[in-house]
């Protein structure tokens, strides 16, 4: 664990027993995270970004599951800690927000009665007036306009975007050293996601909350984050700073995820810059790189999987996983003067 | 350009849903304007892009345009013929001329039924093609969309996301329709698919000659395969124009507070866009 981390992960793997034989959803996931940072995993379905989240809150954990690696909280193992001690961890130490605000809260309680039995679990001595009063203030403090009245709504009388920002409120209830959110702001307009990524930035800022947010949406991440790390198919494929990875990227697929971004701010091309292919089935992932199928620049050597190194003599702390020399990939991700994936034509 | 008869012209097309209230005898006590006086046409051979935040009333225009509900008031003209307010009987040869592909792939699909039937379903219920014929054609549309012939015998839940959105555009294309309305057709898909589905929509429209309503949230994507953009706000279009002049000179409020809330994938660019917005605010 490197000084100044808060949250440590090394080598982080967890696999289900699945009838069709072990499914690798995480396959050796490091990562450091420090106190105010923001570390985006980006990835599509299938790629583990949830599973790396939701198992350093033990989320995952099940007879048919195999965790292995390690997850360090300061100085606590995570990952074999009993689930009386996680349970302190969750909320108390590390928050979380889920995708779907929808369903994350129960329908049947009112707003700040879940937010109060959130601190309530944890701070018995609270009482239930103390409880309500603080979800008030917490409402208020991510945005709820007259927070004193909507404390005793129930969830279906918020919109989505207050039911985002209400599950940030009691994620934020215990006042965490590190927030977890996972995909806040996909189900959400577009207008709303600018208010939320404003929240989580200013959370950050004033409070200090480390934050691992996950998303699918690099136009979220050149938003909040400081540092990336991109998964495919179980694997971080690349990882670096968050002006590395858009603007120096070293991974194929990385230059597949933004050559296919569409801006509003330049010219439309002609055709939208795709990916070929499907991401593979962790059941049977191809010998080598799990990116081979789908690049068109794959050769010989890709038959063997490249381990996640630092290639480049200056930036240390920018990992990927490609064979490809790093004059190869500044020429080969040019396409028509952007950065991108092309099959060449 | 020339100025083609449109394919379908819709005209203060209103649609209210009653709010009910009451113990055994239910009273109207108000209205939800879901489509509150909406006009727009569209070229053959063209797209349309409908962009808007939820609840906006994109999906129910298209409902209403597709009479799968009926209008409050308003018209809609399809080849110059008025649809609203026909029978079922009456919009039954019309259906086959205008399809719809869904927002969720996983929903939109009949899970008990094989793929080749899903496909080949409108073509049988239509009278097109049966039997031999039928199977032929069916295999010749998976084919147009990149599935593979062997395909035909499985069941949905053998596929993921982005190859059932190509069955659903294969049982949309089935009956060559002249308009395809296309809801949220990408916005369940990884970011990686939703070019291909998007590139194949495109030359689908090239090769078939489909006008396109293509509904989404995401207005880059809606820039890039729209023609036209009519942007959506309560029920009411409060900007329509040509897709780049929408996207790069808004004129109406509420587009220009829309466009700027979409992220721009450039750190550079959007550390200065911040810092315009901390300093004018």
């Amino acid at each position: 664990m490197s000084p100044g981390a808060l949250l440590s992960a090394r080598d982080l793997r967890v696999g289900f027993a699945t009838e069709g034989g072990l499914l690798q959803a995480v396959d050796g996931v490091s990562f450091d995270l420090a106190a105010g940072e923001v570390l985006a995993i980006v990835g599509e379905s299938g790629s583990g970004k949830s599973v790396t989240a939701q198992t350093i809150l033990g989320l995952t954990r099940s007879p048919n599951a195999e965790i292995g690696g390690s997850v360090k909280l300061g100085e606590v193992e995570l990952l074999d800690a009993s689930d009386a001690a996680l349970r302190k961890v969750r909320g108390e130490r590390i928050g979380m927000v889920f995708q779907d605000p929808m369903t994350s809260f129960n329908p049947v309680y009112r707003l700040g009665s879940q937010i109060v039995e959130a601190i309530r679990a944890h701070r018995g001595d609270v009482s239930k007036a103390e409880g309500r009063a603080r979800a008030v203030e917490l409402l208020d403090s991510v945005g709820i306009p007259d927070a004193e009245r909507r404390v005793d709504d129930y969830p279906h009388e918020f919109s989505g975007g207050m039911r985002q920002r209400a599950m940030i409120a009691m994620a934020l209830a215990l006042e965490p050293e590190v927030l977890i959110a996972d995909e806040p702001t996909t189900a959400l307009d577009v207008t709303i996601q600018a208010q939320v990524l404003r929240l989580l930035e200013q959370l950050n800022r004033e409070r200090g909350v480390a934050t691992i947010l996950i998303t699918h949406d690099l136009g979220v991440v050149a938003e909040v984050a400081d540092r990336v790390m991109v998964m495919y198919a179980g694997r971080v494929v690349e990882e670096g700073t968050l002006d590395e990875i858009f603007y120096d990227p070293q991974h194929p697929y990385t230059w597949g995820l933004l050559g296919s971004l569409t801006r509003l701010d330049r010219p439309r091309p002609k055709r939208l810059p795709q990916i070929s292919g499907a991401p593979p089935s962790l059941l049977s992932l191809p010998r080598g790189c799990s990116f081979r199928p789908r690049c068109p620049h794959e050769f010989g050597k890709c038959e063997e999987m490249p381990g996640l190194e630092a290639r480049l003599p200056d930036a240390p702390s920018h990992c990927d996983r490609c064979w490809l020399s790093p004059e190869q990939k500044r020429e080969k991700r040019q396409v028509g003067g952007r950065i991108g994936l092309e099959a060449p034509a | 350009m020339a100025t083609a008869e449109p394919l379908i012209e819709v005209t203060d097309l209103v649609k209210h849903f009653p709010i009910k209230a009451g113990l055994l005898i239910d009273r109207e006590v108000d209205q939800v304007r879901a489509v509150d006086g909406v006009s727009f046409s569209v070229p053959r051979g063209q797209t349309l892009g409908l962009v808007g935040e939820s609840g906006s009333g994109k999906s129910t225009v298209c409902r209403v345009m597709l009479q799968l509900l009926a209008p409050t008031s308003g018209s809609v003209r399809f080849e110059g013929q008025e649809i609203a307010g026909l029978s079922r009987r009456q919009l039954q040869p019309l259906r086959r001329e205008m399809q719809m592909i869904f927002q969720d792939p996983y929903a939109s699909l009949n899970p008990r039924k094989r793929v080749g039937q899903i496909v080949g379903d409108p073509l049988k219920l239509q009278g097109v093609a049966s039997g031999a014929e039928l199977r032929k054609q069916v295999r010749e549309l998976l084919d147009r969309v990149g599935l593979a012939p062997e395909h035909y015998d499985r069941y949905p839940h053998e596929f993921s996301g982005g190859q059932r959105q190509r069955i659903g555009i294969a049982r949309a294309i089935a009956l060559k329709p002249k308009l395809v309305v296309a809801d949220e057709p990408v916005s369940a898909l990884d970011v990686s698919i939703q070019a291909q589905i998007v590139n194949l929509l495109d030359d689908l429209q090239d090769e078939l000659g489909l006008t396109y309503v293509f509904v989404a949230h995401d207005i880059g994507v809606v820039r890039h395969i729209s023609d036209r953009i009519a942007v959506m706000h309560h029920g009411k279009i409060v900007e329509q124009g040509s897709a780049d002049q929408v996207c790069e000179h808004p004129s109406d409020d509420y587009t220009k507070k829309l466009l700027a809330a979409v992220p721009v994938p450039d750190p550079r660019e959007s550390r200065a866009r911040r810092e315009r917005a901390g300093a004018a605010g």
